[in-house]
């Protein structure tokens, strides 16, 4: 469990790290906390020629508000983001969904953007982006661009970012879930991987969003309107459950998480409604 | 562990902290113990914080990711050219310079300490990299090429049993060693008698105990006298000792074992360090350099060791009121690929105590011992208790189930009724003592039973799932050195001669100044044993446990020991604790005739206390007692004329009651027999279908407690350890043999948050056969909680079978039954397709715009091939049908490159073809085949297909959550490039292995079932 040999760069500013990625591009890895990465490095799951740690730019290191978004720079931690005074305020459905992100000691070091651009199909972050309808902010030497979370996430840890991109921040809409957010998750012990996750929010015209995670190869979210019968979001739901499909792996099977997905939707859909009220 | 103390508990011990009453005995306190503060502050001495010799190299170790295979070639060359690799040691360097292992049973099942010639399961030992660093080490071991030839496997013993099965030692003749039938009293009258036969047939999964502390070994071939210095974290027993010498080829005065001050925990795990101490010992000699390793978790997971997974059919004859009067089991136990000494203990380590805490005169039974292609089972905490009490007490409420009884009724009608200990059980054990009714009565008195009930009631009238769950458990304590030639046949027996005892050893010195120390024959796992030890030493002569200095490390040069050594099956208070007395008592003797002649009185006349010997009848007439000691070093002319001057006393302790097997095949397999009662209520949450406790209570009669808290500890850590096998841990392996729980993200080992409180109740009925009335006790909930969840389980939702570990998934089938159709329009998950028996497996089709015939030249054409097949940096034909190709790999930032071999076969042109194939490289292998047929319809051409694919090694061991999904979108790549290049146009770029950009949107069309 020791890691294959890399060069170890660790950029004092922001350019010199895209100036890095320039050079090195898919043979470099960013490194910001390091909760799957350091362990995929000693697994030899991933061997990079170069290891770009961002962990310590001061320049990644804000959380701010950007007219009606929230952005979160690429070095600030979970934990960070947790302890954010105006989080419930602006966001309170990942004032829900942060403290299922692994451990207590995990969030110390795993940063927001880190859990995002390595797109974990079960992680919660990814989760709340899909589900709020957030952008990550990509930057090269070339420049910098926006993409929406539908765009960026493309499937079990692929995304969108070109070799030499590095994701600088994250930006989540304010004020979304104002009128209701829920958030649940089922894994097996405190702080595992979810086998299925569920975010709902309030959302325009009385209507809940709701995502899930832990089933497909992304979050996938559907909308569910507020004149929508009680037998017919069952049928959404039960729509939902195969679209998704599941799989199965040693803990769960693909129908068990299925069954997952029709016991749980409705229950915070029912939450979301009552808080709307 | 050390830590079972943090647990939310209703404690009984009552802490002595800083104002003790030195006039009360130290023994049966509890006094806080000596370990923690150098622990609590990280000055812990553990074998990885052992200074190495100077010119030390570091071992990494290339291991299979075959479960059968024969090891065809082993190129070392790459690995050798690596800077900073010094040797790289192969099955066949360590056959020319060792022998393999001593079994206990006769059978030519050989094991190296590396593989020879074939490997049998997953992650067994192949190679050895020895370099200046891990990291060099372990960069050699990628470098390492092995070719196998795979061979076929079996997992399930049942199927390993048939007479069609690949057979795991062809020597051998069979993969079942060992079959032996036992018969005590009369079952076949007993069964034919009975007013109903109630039969069940359980299954113990796999599972181990993980201690912190992976296995370290520091190993020093000594060249001046053909000599081995080996410092490991082994923890006996040490009768393997002679194993390891043997396989050296040594004496064993010339493997010199050290074991370090502290070790991170072991639960029976760190007797299997002991094939690495051999291969380290032979690094070392080839090396010409001391050779250290460390194993890391990911070679813990899959290669130190299990549990035996044992099948068990068991039947019992009973009368109309449930009383049972004849017990008839059918074990299997099934042991892995290797029968590594001392196993088949689990199979008989019970065996005198087969029938628990009933009075059961008449038991047949049959044990098998079979091997499969899994890792090699050993010892793990509990070892064959919880085999043997799945059985037995899952049989006894479907006795109540079956003739309407109350479940505790029936419990209570059958037990050895009070006042008939020590009593002799039908299969020989000889329980010490006991109260089981009383123990139960308090139990479930005070409104504990009734607690539950009313839960249960409540619950039920709410519609949630609830159920109430007992067990009873004899623990056994100190293992009788003899039990496994049981195994044997008697005319065997007679003729090797018997087998018995459990020798236990302690010295205790008093040096020139009247310090006490006291050196001992166990292993040091985190139990707190120098703290007992202190009490005991302490109370024999007259001093407080502070007095008493305590070194565990063992040396067996220079330390006394004996075959039963080591710390295991719970031997500590029947055994080294015993010793200990012993020889603190010899110390007290000798002490008393020494004060007797210069206090001018008898020895019978000398009393010891505050730190004095005296008078007892004039208790003035004293001294101290390094004064008096110290007379044994300074002034040997006052000693009396019968004593020896110096001061130092072994104990020596081997218990009559340990008699070898009769030739009734009758055994005393333990010394000390102890009781525990457990009742629980569990809930099974609606939505997630986890089980949680609701409430549980866990009665025990360890005898005298020694030192409660210390007690405490253990029975906590053992509740933990059977909460984990009954509702979490598994090592799990696919039909293919496939690990697939090798990390903790996989292995799934509660953590704090999952685990319940747990109320503790003693009672205490002091065995006869220790002077300390102590018995052993550690393993007890072990035994009792998986069983009694179980039972909880099986209760809450009216089940016969349950299967351990009971999790969400396993209980949503049983609960949920079928699952309804989708909805219409919408195509099924992709499922198991029914002619495949591989892990994994699908099936899709895609429709091209081109004809037959163009699929067809694409297929046959390597040119085609290589950009089809994904990640593809060059094709070589090896035969007009056989192809090698290269390939990048990977999904996300995972990747890796690969040997790939693909086959064409059952080709018929422009309509259908079965490609077959391997890939092989450093994160794994995996083989597979898929069947591609080819339909017209009108311009473009619909291709069907269907694979099936079994992944290994590392990627199938670590990636357990994301392995098939990542297999799937590969397998859609081939497809999709079919697809591309047979309409004439591919994606353009062969190195790009993952399906990012606009692949993917095609691969979620793929496999999400759409079209």
């Amino acid at each position: 469990m020791k890691p294959a040999p890399f060069t170890y760069i660790r950029p004092d500013t922001l350019d010199e790290a895209v100036t890095a990625l320039a050079q090195h591009g898919a043979d470099a890895r960013v490194l910001a906390g390091g909760q799957s990465l350091m362990a995929m490095l000693n697994l030899r799951l991933v061997e990079p020629k170069a290891l770009i740690d961002i962990s310590r730019l001061g320049e990644l290191r804000s959380i701010r508000l950007d007219g009606d978004m929230i952005e979160v720079g690429a070095a600030v931690t979970q934990a960070e983001f947790l302890a954010w005074p105006q989080l419930k305020e602006k966001a309170p459905f990942i004032a829900r969904a942060l403290p299922w992100v692994g451990h207590f000691q995990t969030r110390n070091r795993g940063t927001v953007c880190g859990s995002i651009a390595h797109a974990d199909p079960s992680s919660e972050l990814p989760l709340s982006l899909a589900l709020l309808e957030g952008e990550v902010v990509l930057r090269s030497k070339s420049g910098t661009r926006r993409l929406k979370a539908s765009e960026f996430q493309t499937g079990m840890l692929q995304t969108a970012r070109r070799d030499d991109e590095m994701v600088i921040a994250v930006r989540f809409p304010a004020g979304v879930g104002l009128k209701g957010a829920a958030f649940r998750e089922v894994a097996r012990r405190h702080g595992d991987f979810a086998i299925v996750s569920v975010g709902a929010v309030s959302a325009e015209k009385g209507a809940v969003r709701v995502g899930v995670g832990g089933v497909a190869e992304k979050p996938a979210c559907i909308s569910i309107g507020a004149s929508m019968s009680t037998p017919d979001i069952t049928d959404r739901i039960e729509r939902l459950a195969w679209e998704l499909g599941g799989h199965d792996d040693i803990h769960a099977s693909a129908r068990y998480r299925r069954d997952l997905v029709r016991r749980m939707v409705p229950t915070l859909i029912g939450e979301v409604r009552a808080c709307a009220k | 562990m050390t830590n079972d103390a943090d647990i939310n508990t209703h404690s009984n011990a009552k802490l002595e902290r800083d104002t003790p009453d030195n006039s009360a005995p130290w023994v049966g306190r509890s006094v806080l113990r000596r370990e923690d503060a150098a622990l609590l502050m990280g000055a812990g001495r553990y074998a990885d914080d052992v200074a190495t010799p100077r010119g030390t190299l570091y071992a990494a170790i290339v291991r299979s990711p075959h479960a059968h295979a024969l090891i065809k070639s082993m190129d070392t060359s790459k690995a050798l050219a690596l800077p900073g690799v010094h040797h790289v040691l192969t099955g066949e360097d360590i056959r020319a310079i060792s022998d393999p292992f001593l079994i206990v049973l006769k059978k030519p099942i050989d094991q190296w300490a590396l593989a020879v010639e074939r490997v049998r399961y997953v992650g067994e030992a192949v190679a050895v990299v020895i370099a200046e660093d891990r990291y060099i080490a372990e960069d050699g071991a990628d470098l390492v090429d092995v070719t196998y030839d795979p061979l076929p496997i079996v997992i399930n013993p049942r199927e390993a049993v048939r007479p069609d099965a690949p057979v795991l030692h062809p020597d051998a003749g069979s993969n079942e060693l060992s079959v032996r039938e036992f018969t005590y009293g009369e079952p076949d009258k007993a069964f034919a008698e009975a007013h109903k036969t109630v039969s069940l047939e359980v299954e113990y999964p796999r599972s181990t105990y993980t201690p912190m502390e992976c296995f370290v070994v520091v190993a020093n071939y000594l060249r001046g006298d053909d000599s081995y210095d080996v410092l490991a974290n082994f923890q006996g027993p040490f009768s393997i000792h002679p194993v390891m010498a043997r396989s050296l080829r040594v004496p064993g005065t010339r493997l010199r074992l050290r074991i370090p001050a502290d070790s991170g925990g072991s639960f029976g795990i760190k007797l299997s360090v002991f094939p690495y101490i051999v291969l380290m010992s032979l690094a070392s000699r080839i090396a010409g350099r001391p050779v250290k390793w460390v194993e890391d978790r990911l070679e813990h997971l899959q290669a130190a060791n299990s549990g035996p997974n044992r099948v068990t059919k068991i039947e019992a004859a009973v009368t109309e009121n449930g009383r049972v009067t004849a017990l008839r089991f059918d074990n299997m136990e099934d042991y892995g690929a290797y029968l590594r000494a001392p196993m088949p203990g689990p199979l008989y380590r019970m065996h005198g105590a087969t029938t628990g805490a009933y009075d059961i005169r008449n038991l047949a039974m049959t044990n098998r011992v079979v091997v499969t292609n899994k890792m090699p089972a050993a010892l793990v905490r509990g070892f064959g208790g919880p085999q043997l009490y799945l059985a037995v007490e899952r049989l006894m409420q479907r006795v109540a189930i079956e003739l309407g009884l109350d479940p505790l009724d029936v419990i209570r009608r059958n037990l050895i009724p009070a006042g008939s200990f020590p009593y002799r059980t039908c299969a020989g054990a000889l329980y010490d003592s006991g109260d089981y009714q009383q123990a139960i009565d308090k139990a479930t008195g005070d409104g504990r039973l009734d607690d539950l009930l009313a839960r249960r009631e409540k619950a039920r009238k709410e519609g949630r799932m609830y159920g109430i769950g007992f067990a009873t458990v004899v623990e056994p304590g100190m293992s009788n050195m003899g039990y496994l030639s049981t195994i044997n046949p008697v005319e065997m027996r007679e003729r090797q001669g018997p087998k018995n005892g459990a020798v236990s050893m302690v010295k205790v010195n008093v040096d020139a100044v009247g310090t006490v120390s006291v050196t001992a024959d166990l292993t040091v796992q985190g139990q707190g044993h120098a703290t007992a030890i202190s009490q005991i030493v302490a109370d024999r002569l007259g001093l407080t446990p502070d007095d008493i200095s305590i070194n565990l490390e063992l040396d067996t040069q220079k330390d006394t020991w004996s075959i039963a050594a080591g710390t295991y099956s719970c031997r500590f208070s029947p055994g080294t604790a015993v010793a200990a007395h012993i020889a603190a008592q010899r110390i007290r003797e000798k002490v008393a005739r020494i004060a007797a002649k210069q206090l001018n009185t008898v020895a019978d006349d000398i009393d010891f206390g505050g730190g004095r010997v005296f008078s007892k009848s004039n208790p003035d007439n004293g001294a101290a007692f390094a004064r008096i000691t110290g007379t044994a070093h300074w002034s040997p002319v006052l000693m009396p004329e019968s004593d020896e001057p110096g001061l130092s006393e072994t104990g020596i302790w081997s218990p009559p009651e340990l008699e070898p097997p009769s030739s009734k095949d009758e055994i005393n397999t333990s010394l000390t027999y102890g009781f525990v009662f457990d009742m629980c209520g569990v809930e099974i949450d609606p939505v997630t279908m986890q089980v949680r406790v609701d409430r549980y209570v866990s009665m025990h009669d360890a005898g005298t407690l020694i030192n409660p808290l210390l007690a405490e500890g253990q029975i906590h850590g053992a509740f933990v350890q059977g909460l984990a096998s009954a509702l979490y841990e598994e090592i799990v392996y696919d039909e293919a043999g496939a690990l697939q729980s090798g990390t903790f993200a996989e292995y799934l080992v509660p953590t704090a948050c999952e685990v319940p409180p747990v109320e503790l109740m003693h009672i205490e009925t002091p065995s006869p056969f220790t002077p300390l009335g102590a018995k052993g006790l550690a393993e007890g909930n072990c035994m009792s909680t998986p069983v009694c969840i179980a039972n909880a389980v099986a209760d809450a939702l009216s089940l016969k079978d349950v299967p351990l570990p009971v999790t969400p998934q396993r209980l949503n089938a049983l609960v949920c039954g079928a699952e309804a159709a989708p909805p219409a329009g919408m195509a099924a998950a992709p499922s198991k397709a029914g002619a495949s028996d591989a892990a994994i497996t699908g099936d899709g089709s895609v429709t091209v715009q081109a004809s037959p015939a163009d699929i067809w030249k694409a297929l046959l054409d390597p040119e085609s091939l290589k950009h089809i097949i994904p990640g593809c940096h060059s094709v070589s034909t090896v035969t007009p049908d056989h192809y090698r190709a290269e390939v990048s790999l990977g999904v996300g930032p995972i990747r890796g490159r690969f040997t790939a071999n693909v086959k064409l076969s059952d080709l018929e042109a422009e309509r259908a073809a079965t490609l077959s194939g391997d890939l092989t490289g450093p994160l794994g292998k995996a083989q597979g085949s898929g069947h591609v047929t080819l339909t017209p319809e009108g311009e473009a051409t619909r291709i069907d297909y269907t694979y099936g694919v079994d992944i290994g090694g590392k990627v199938a061991s670590v990636g357990g959550r994301m392995i098939k999904r990542a297999a799937q979108i590969v397998i859609g790549q081939f497809f999709e490039r079919l697809a591309g290049i047979a309409s004439g146009g591919h994606d353009g770029n062969p190195d790009t292995a993952d399906a990012s950009g606009k692949s993917g949107s095609w691969i979620s069309r793929l496999l999400g079932g759409k079209k």
